[in-house]
């Protein structure tokens, strides 16, 4: 561990020591040195600004009242981390039970996308680069991540995007590190099924519209 | 080795796999393996591209103002608050002071007709008249420091206010004990200007170490718009020409009601 995440971390534990001692603007620092991670990983996960939102401000509202149960208080950020991956599964889950009840078949689209929280992005403007951004590519890997299970979709924005370690991961589905591996494996397998027969049509990877 | 499956290629990619070397090594032999590997590292890379909007450079800011209503006060007993690993320098220096206002009460004070309440009352005020008076003394040198400090000219220059930061963590610890000490003693208008001066500190305490020309101002702007140093200085020698004159002198009136009346 370098010295820079050590310090931070023990500057982390010492707000959280001041908050639990009764500072709640204590508690303004940690927010705002974790929030835009937090931010990336509950937009990866939902696929939309507006849910990404509630799932950072949900993280943060529940870390400060589990404070107390807070043991590892060096290690805030993978804590409230944690609790928005958490978070946003439950959310997830719960959606998707919630538009299986009730969506009648013909409300459907032809493919189905309109139960993807991936592709429900509704309050992204179409300026020019999002514009150029929505290539064929890009909706087929919301397509095949939207296929993904809660879990797989899960392990997969952790270990990939968001580079974490088999046990953060594990600690996030309340599995072992074995079962974790596992699912990071399924989800990748599964996106190559999907989305190699359109990338090898490519000269290259990097053709979705974002090599400028 | 065989070939390896495409399990242990991806925990390969990951830097997963238990067997690395054993894969590293049949990765040279076996073109066909590489061509597999290649395959995940194009769709991976490509996955990678997705993109994330960036919520934009106030961020941290918004979500903080958004959540900070809905965040129930957390309010410990006074007993921990003192018994705090960080408010144990604060609690044991009052500590010591007591002891030795009592000690030197012994030394000093032949057998004398004054009511013991109103002892009571003096020492406790003499203590927090030295210790306070101490606290504001660091404070105001933290403050013009801040104050004084320079902006650098060139537009992306970070001003370093670390150790001011550092110290306005440190201040800012006994700050709240010695303005709940004052309320609880009815001193409020010690206790206002010490809340005024620990919101300037929460901003610097809680600030990064580096901050930007523009913040700097905006600090500085926060200082100077309260009149804080002003009213530091003020308070501060105040409490220190008391202590000078501080005397047991049952005629003489309380310190904090005086400055109430004011």
């Amino acid at each position: 561990m370098n010295e820079s995440v050590e310090s931070l971390r023990q500057t982390d534990a010492i707000a959280v020591e001041r908050v639990l001692a009764g500072d709640r603007d204590a508690y303004r620092a940690l927010v705002e040195r974790h929030s835009r991670n937090v931010h990336r990983l509950a937009y990866r996960l939902t696929g939309n600004a507006h849910d990404a939102e509630d799932v950072v401000q949900e993280a943060f509202l529940r870390a400060y009242q589990k404070l107390q149960q807070f043991e590892a208080r060096a290690n805030f950020g993978t804590w409230v981390y944690r609790i928005a991956a958490n978070y946003a599964i439950d959310r997830l889950r719960q959606r998707q039970k919630e538009e299986a009840r009730r969506n009648q078949p013909e409300e459907r689209n032809p493919d189905g996308l309109e139960q993807d929280p991936l592709l429900q992005v509704r309050d992204e403007k179409p300026t020019p680069e999002r514009l150029m951004q929505s290539t064929q590519l890009r909706r087929e890997m919301q397509r095949a991540l939207s296929k993904l299970s809660d879990a797989e979709r899960t392990a997969f924005v952790m270990r990939h995007w968001e580079g974490r370690g088999i046990e953060e991961i594990a600690g996030a589905l309340q599995s072992n590190s074995s079962a974790a591996k596992n699912t990071v494996f399924r989800a990748v397998q599964k996106l190559r099924h999907a989305l190699e027969p359109f990338l090898e049509s490519r000269p290259q990877a990097r053709v979705m519209g974002t090599e400028g | 080795m065989n070939h390896p499956s495409e399990e242990q290629l991806i925990a390969y990619h990951d830097g997963d796999a238990a067997n690395r070397s054993e894969i590293a090594a049949h990765l040279k032999d076996c073109g066909n393996c590489r061509t597999e590997l290649e395959r995940i590292e194009a769709l991976l890379h490509a996955l990678s591209d997705f993109p994330v909007p960036d919520p934009g450079e106030d961020y941290e800011r918004q979500v903080w103002q958004k959540l900070a209503p809905k965040l129930p006060e957390k309010r410990a007993p006074w007993w921990q608050m003192w018994l705090a690993p960080r408010h144990l320098i604060a609690a044991g220096a009052l500590a010591a002071m007591v002891l030795g206002a009592f000690f030197l009460g012994r030394m000093t004070k032949g057998p004398s007709p004054a009511t013991p309440m109103a002892s009571v009352e003096q020492v406790r005020e003499r203590i927090l008249v030295v210790a306070v008076g101490d606290h504001l003394g660091k404070s105001e040198m933290m403050l013009v420091e801040l104050a004084n400090a320079e902006p650098r000219d060139a537009k992306n220059k970070l001003v370093d206010i670390s150790a001011e930061q550092r110290r306005a963590g440190d201040l800012l610890e006994e700050n709240r004990l010695y303005r709940q000490t004052a309320m609880q003693q009815g001193d409020a208008g010690l206790a206002s200007v010490l809340d005024e001066l620990e919101r300037v500190l929460v901003d610097v305490a809680h600030s990064p170490g580096e901050i930007t020309n523009a913040q700097l101002e905006s600090i500085q702007k926060r200082i100077e718009a309260r009149g804080l140093l002003f009213k530091v200085r003020v308070v501060g020698r105040e409490l220190k020409q008391r202590q000078e004159k501080s005397q047991p002198a049952p005629q003489k009136k309380s310190v904090a009601g005086e400055r109430n009346k004011a």
